[in-house]
């Protein structure tokens, strides 16, 4: 079988139907542009409601780390499909379909966002594009993504998982535990590790024995590989290979996304553990954005379509801003809501 | 001569089935020889002989049911005259305790339950198998209810909680997990998110605090965190508070701890009618319910009204016994014993009523403080500690609802403010029963 576009793998998903030379119309960048371009503006702008006291709390942006959500939002299926990630969510939600206005007003706590106000930065959920949080403890969304594979199983509906996590949750333990009951009971789990190279301000080297995430279910048997989490056909097609596999009931598979988070961990880092050349570094010979926009110029895409989605996504965002900070907070009447299911 | 006891297989075995011997009267027998099986609560165990010798007599009947530990079961031919000790020798048994003393019997003095209906048939069943009928029926009833723990299916529960459920509802709906409490708890409300209904058995809730993140993170908070979009429907269960003689970490009550979480119902039943009928209320609860048992009254028979369709309402307390001179609340197996101090203190004039809690959160206060405002005294009963306890919370309601009427400071019975001993007689000293109840009840009086 010729080389899989990821560089890396303990054992690849087989499948030859996918072609491994990555391959994309100029349809399929142009929306991929769009997404990844929506969230690096929506998250910008997030980060300067912040500055300006309209968000509370930890706010975590996920610029830089575009390509990832984007990609793998391509092998969703919507409604059918489950989604879970950990606090810094904002990228995956907007991946996966939900309404920036509702996102927007529950960053700043307002009753028009997707939690009413009540849930915040790092818990937000939406049953109608299968997104279960949004959840703030490191690690917790591994099981309970599992326990969303196991659902799918125990239904026999052919669903899949898609469990997101950090390199920094990576060293829980229930990540392990979650592994085991998967691959014992061929889950329908994808586990897609977004290895940014920092778990807050601890560098990998500095908090992992082994650096190789993918090889992390080796000794549950569970496949895994390397990807480039900076350019979206390589998550796309990776993703696209793991969840046939997973569909067909072949079991979990992990992703180790290889990324990189612009910004500091949450709004209160000044990020001190790195460099400023590393960072632009990266910015200026990795960036997500650019490398796709390299790609659209060689599919003919031109200036003006370019701009147009830029306009697009601009008017998209000043009017998720705007829907955010003109919703009201919630009624008082709102805090003793949703506490039970009224039976 | 040396006689060969009936042995404790367990560390809450009262008695056995001596199922089956292996040698007959004339029969030379080495140490370490398995002599005899015994059939406990839990298993069907092997007998090893501890002395040599010829067997003279066979002194209990192959077959012979609910054989108490420590009867003599056979005798050998031997030099010494004194019994030798039971296979596996237990320290002496604290049995004028009361905490050891009250665990089997039902107290007699029961009210008939006005729940039940009057005509309805009773059949006597023991906590374990009420919990056991009351899961069979809701997963007959609906396939999202599945069972998942540690030795839940082929095992058929640590505790024989699960008994035949395996071979009833299959691999797909019982589920044996690896010894992995964090995951499999996480593993359960993820699938209660996505619309299941899982019934999480943990072997006890002391292994619980490996997962209690995720049943107060994340089962408890996502209704609220999600503006109501993702409920947890799920069951936590499994046998919470002291067994006997098991040392601190597998003896804690947990009560407070879990009925402290706003999105959680804390149920703590008592007697087999209760455990039915509240855990298929807590099966059939949209929100996620911490279902606490108790070891050691899962061999308890009750009356148990026949039928599938038994269905208590969680948040209500019963009042177990009537009394116009003192109210005692109490929950799971301190029921017992307050039902038992009430007997007593009824023979020197006292008459105290005995409010059954049954449901932690939401708690039925108002039967609480009803009872006070005939009553005037309140003693409050509890296995864990004292400190920001249940009997804590139950005093302060009273003394909010109900500070005019009372003629006397409320008292709480509770653990000793230690972690459980393992000496049989330090493990009496620290746990609540009778006499403490008793003691307390006269005080208030006073």
């Amino acid at each position: 079988m010729a080389k899989a576009a990821a560089h890396k793998s303990s054992s690849s998903a087989d499948d030859t139907k996918i072609p491994n030379t990555p391959q994309a119309s100029k349809e399929d960048l142009l929306r991929f542009y769009r997404e990844m371009v929506l969230i690096r503006r929506f998250e910008e702008r997030a980060g300067q409601l912040y500055g300006m006291g309209l968000i509370g709390g930890f706010c975590h942006l996920y610029i830089g780390q575009e390509a990832v959500a984007v990609g793998v939002q391509e092998s969703v299926k919507q409604g059918h499909d489950k989604i879970i990630t950990g606090y810094r969510d904002h990228g995956h939600m907007l991946a996966a379909g939900m309404d920036p206005n509702a996102v927007m007003a529950e960053l700043t706590g307002r009753i028009g966002g997707s939690s009413k106000g009540k849930g915040g930065s790092m818990h937000m959920f939406d049953t109608a594009t299968g997104f279960y949080g949004g959840h703030g403890i490191v690690g917790a969304q591994v099981a309970l993504g599992t326990g969303l594979a196991f659902a799918g199983k125990y239904r026999g509906d052919d669903s899949v998982s898609f469990v997101y996590f950090g390199d920094g949750a990576s060293n829980q333990g229930q990540v392990y535990e979650s592994f085991n009951m998967a691959q014992l009971w061929k889950l329908p789990a994808i586990y897609i590790i977004e290895n940014n190279q920092y778990a807050m301000g601890t560098s990998i080297e500095r908090s992992s024995s082994t650096t190789e995430l993918y090889m992390r279910g080796a000794s549950f048997g569970i496949p895994g590989e390397q990807v480039d989490g900076m350019d979206v056909l390589a998550v796309r097609d990776a993703t696209a290979r793991a969840v046939k596999r997973a569909r067909e009931g072949g079991g979990p598979y992990i992703l180790e996304v290889k990324t990189y988070r612009y910004r500091g961990h949450s709004m209160s880092d000044p990020a001190k553990y790195r460099t400023k050349e590393e960072v632009d570094e990266v910015k200026k010979t990795r960036d997500p954005i650019d490398h796709l926009k390299m790609l659209l110029a060689a599919a003919k895409a031109t200036e003006e379509e370019l701009k147009a989605i830029d306009n697009e996504v601009k008017a998209i965002v000043a009017e998720a801003v705007q829907f955010a900070q003109e919703s009201p907070e919630p009624d008082p009447s709102e805090l003793y809501t949703d506490v039970y299911v009224e039976a | 001569m040396t006689d060969i006891l009936m042995p404790a297989l367990s560390p809450t075995m009262e008695e056995g089935t001596l199922t089956k011997w292996h040698i007959k009267a004339g029969d030379t027998v080495s140490a370490g020889q398995v002599i005899a099986e015994i059939e406990t609560d839990k298993a069907t165990m092997e007998v090893e002989a501890v002395d040599e010798g010829e067997v003279l007599e066979i002194l209990v009947a192959e077959g012979s049911e609910n054989v108490k530990v420590n009867t003599p079961i056979a005798r050998l031919a031997g030099e010494d005259s004194a019994p030798a000790p039971a296979p596996k020798a237990e320290a002496p048994k604290a049995e004028a305790a009361p905490a050891a003393a009250a665990a089997p019997a039902a107290p007699k003095v029961e009210l008939r339950d006005p729940e039940i209906p009057a005509d309805a048939k009773l059949v006597k069943t023991t906590v374990r198998d009420a919990l056991r009928d009351a899961m069979a029926e809701e997963m007959r009833r609906d396939d999202r209810v599945f069972l998942i723990g540690e030795e839940v299916a082929q095992y058929q529960g640590a505790y024989k909680v699960s008994r035949d459920l395996l071979q009833e509802f299959g691999e797909r709906r019982v589920i044996d997990t690896p010894i992995t409490e964090h995951g499999f708890a996480g593993l359960g409300v993820g699938a209660a998110m996505a619309g299941l209904k899982p019934i999480v058995e943990f072997m006890t809730f002391n292994f619980a605090m490996q997962a209690i993140d995720h049943i107060i993170n994340s089962a408890a908070k996502t209704l609220y965190m999600s503006g109501g979009q993702i409920r947890a429907d799920i069951v936590f269960r499994g046998p919470n508070g002291a067994a006997s003689r098991v040392g601190a970490q597998h003896s804690q009550d947990y009560s407070a701890w879990y009925a402290q979480i706003p999105g959680l119902k804390v149920i703590a039943p008592y007697d087999a009618a209760d455990a039915k009928g509240l855990l298929k209320a807590a099966i059939r609860d949209p929100n996620p319910v911490v279902f606490l048992e108790h070891e050691m009254l899962y061999g308890t028979e009750f009356d148990v009204p026949e039928g599938d369709d038994y269905v208590l309402p969680i948040g209500k307390a019963k009042v177990r016994r009537e009394g116009k001179d003192v109210t005692i609340t109490a929950h799971a197996r301190m029921v017992g014993f307050a039902l038992q101090a009430a007997e007593k203190l009824a023979e020197e004039g006292i008459e105290a009523e005995v409010i059954d809690l049954r449901t932690l959160r939401p708690l039925d206060h108002e039967t609480i403080v009803e009872s006070v405002k005939k009553t005037s005294r309140l003693v409050s009963a509890e296995e864990g500690w004292g400190p920001m306890g249940v009997g804590a919370e139950v005093v302060a309601r009273v003394i909010e609802h109900a500070f005019d009427y009372l003629d006397a400071p409320p008292l709480r019975v509770h653990q000793e403010d230690v972690p459980l001993p393992y000496a049989a007689n330090l493990e009496v000293l620290s746990l609540p029963g009778v006499d403490k109840i008793i003691a307390a009840v006269k005080k208030v009086m006073a």
